[in-house]
């Protein structure tokens, strides 16, 4: 466990979503759930944060930040799609203006379902995200991404 | 030096929990001009009407917002019915107040922890979020949602609350008061507080009037004004007045919302004490055919659902006017002139709900 898996710090952006998951997100770091015994920070800053929290869907407006959003963390860095919004659009998946989940502009590695999603499901998300990060630091230094 | 300079507030901002663009025109440190842009959640959905029927469409009303998801699905709901011509079960109407009350009571307590959050009050921000679980809990023994209820329907509700429950939800929510009180008692009277809220971001009565301010934005400004005051959903029945304040800045938009706290315990208690046993909703058989605006408040304040029926099963136009809609207007003038530290605290104080807004 590196000092990056102790205390991994987030960034949360809202696609389009209804804000049902937004306020999980942020209930998830309140004192009840509380994601920061893990070492979990929000940070405002992309070049600060390892994992990203996408909720809500893809539309033409927000893909551009969205990808500057990502392409600003550091590696290694790790995606997670909250809500089923950012899974795949869903319930305003028909809708003209949305053209579907996270993974149509970024690679996504953890899809957390729910439609809100509960704050437990995301700390499952976030303690699976750490080990991710590991790997991926690992493979880094091995020289392998 | 008095050069011009713009500066970027968001999309993606550390106040924000949700994304919308300010073009900050400043002059050292005063903002000048704020120049909007809107749009980044855009989803369409009003369109969505003519893919699901009018009955499902509940389900999408409700995700136009999280925070006041009941609200806006009861809203619908109020169109539809009236234009359908069904009589609510007057069990379901007062279900309805417990809900939406209980809404209001978690958004204002959302608020109030943003906006401490907003001026860097980091303690208060998760005492405020701390309370709201509380009455998060009761929202989820009632209806299994935290934050979607799903227990608005047409024709009714989809859920019942036992007497013994609703008792028992009163008296929790009577235990609550004097937490939100200690609360309350902080944001009105700490000195450091209210240096960060006191004459900042004023509108005064007449602008709030002419841009059309709405919900405790426009009450603080002296407008006494709650849509609740027309009686839907049997509001009519119960005891109560707009909470109104004249000072018009932010300090008397965090007093209105801390006031409304107490009369929405107040409005739940006598809607339980009025509730008598019946049946919870009505079948519901034909199709909409006709029009009608539907007008509720919101723990932002005024929502309006306007709903066209052609006699089929898919309504011909549905359209939503949202609370932080309508404030965006006052919000930009209330931001001319203000230092650039306060723009946070008062783009918070209309308790912007972005995803209403846009759609
Ligand atoms: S998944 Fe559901 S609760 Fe979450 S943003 Fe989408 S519609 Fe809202």
């Amino acid at each position: 466990m590196g000092a990056l898996s102790k205390s991994p710090w987030i960034i949360h952006y809202d696609g389009s979503s209804c804000n049902g998951c937004d306020i999980e997100v942020l209930a998830a770091l309140m004192p009840r759930f509380d994601l920061e015994r893990f070492g979990v920070i929000n940070t405002g800053n992309p070049k600060h944060a390892d994992i990203l929290l996408l909720t809500g869907s893809i539309n033409e407006q927000n893909k551009s930040v969205v990808k500057n959003i990502y392409d600003q963390m550091p590696h290694p860095k790790v995606v997670v799609a909250v809500g089923i919004c950012a899974t795949s659009g869903g319930i305003f998946r028909e809708c003209y203006n949305v053209q579907g989940g996270a993974d149509k502009v970024v690679p996504v590695d953890f899809y957390v379902p729910g439609c809100a999603v509960r704050p437990e499901a995301l700390i499952d998300a976030a303690v699976a995200a750490v080990a991710l990060l590991d790997k991926k630091r690992d493979a880094m230094k091995a020289g392998k991404a | 030096m008095s050069g011009r300079t713009i500066i970027p507030f968001g999309p993606q901002h550390p106040v924000l929990p949700e994304p919308i663009h300010l073009d900050l025109v400043v002059e050292d440190e005063k903002v000048i001009e704020a120049i909007p842009r809107i749009g980044f959640i855009h989803r369409g959905l009003e369109r969505l009407v003519e893919k699901k029927d009018f009955i499902d469409f509940v389900y999408v009303a409700e995700r136009i917002c999280g925070i006041c998801s009941f609200i806006h699905g009861m809203t619908y709901c109020l169109a539809v019915e009236e234009v359908m011509k069904i009589e609510v079960p007057a069990r379901a109407q007062y279900l309805r107040i417990v809900w939406s009350e209980l809404s209001r009571i978690h958004s204002h307590l959302l608020w109030l922890g943003l906006t401490a959050d907003a001026f860097g009050f980091e303690s208060l921000f998760m005492q405020s979020w701390r309370l709201r679980e509380l009455i998060l809990d009761i929202i989820e023994e009632t209806t299994g949602g935290r934050v979607i209820f799903g227990s608005a329907k047409v024709g009714g509700v989809r859920r019942d609350i036992s007497a013994e429950k609703m008792q028992e939800i009163v008296k929790k929510l009577r235990s609550y008061q004097k937490e939100m009180d200690d609360i309350g008692k902080v944001f009105l009277g700490d000195l450091t507080v209210q240096h960060r809220l006191r004459g900042v971001g004023v509108l005064s009565t007449a602008s709030a009037k002419a841009l059309g301010a709405v919900g405790p934005m426009l009450r603080a400004s002296g407008v006494s004004s709650d849509i609740r005051m027309m009686g839907y959903s049997s509001y009519g029945t119960l005891d109560f007045a707009p909470i109104v304040e004249q000072d018009a800045d932010c300090y008397a938009r965090c007093k209105v919302r801390i006031r409304e706290l107490d009369q929405s315990v107040g409005l739940i208690e006598s809607a339980a004490s009025k509730m008598i046993d019946g049946p919870i909703d009505v079948k519901v058989t034909g199709t909409p055919n006709g029009e009608f605006f539907a007008r509720s408040e919101q723990p932002r304040g005024e929502v309006i659902y306007y709903a066209k029926g052609n006699g089929t099963k898919f309504l011909q136009r549905m359209r939503v006017r949202t609370p932080t809609f309508a404030n965006i207007t006052p919000l930009l003038e209330t931001l001319k002139g203000c230092q650039l530290a306060d723009v946070p605290v008062i783009v918070l104080t209309i308790d912007p709900c972005i995803s209403c807004a846009e759609r």
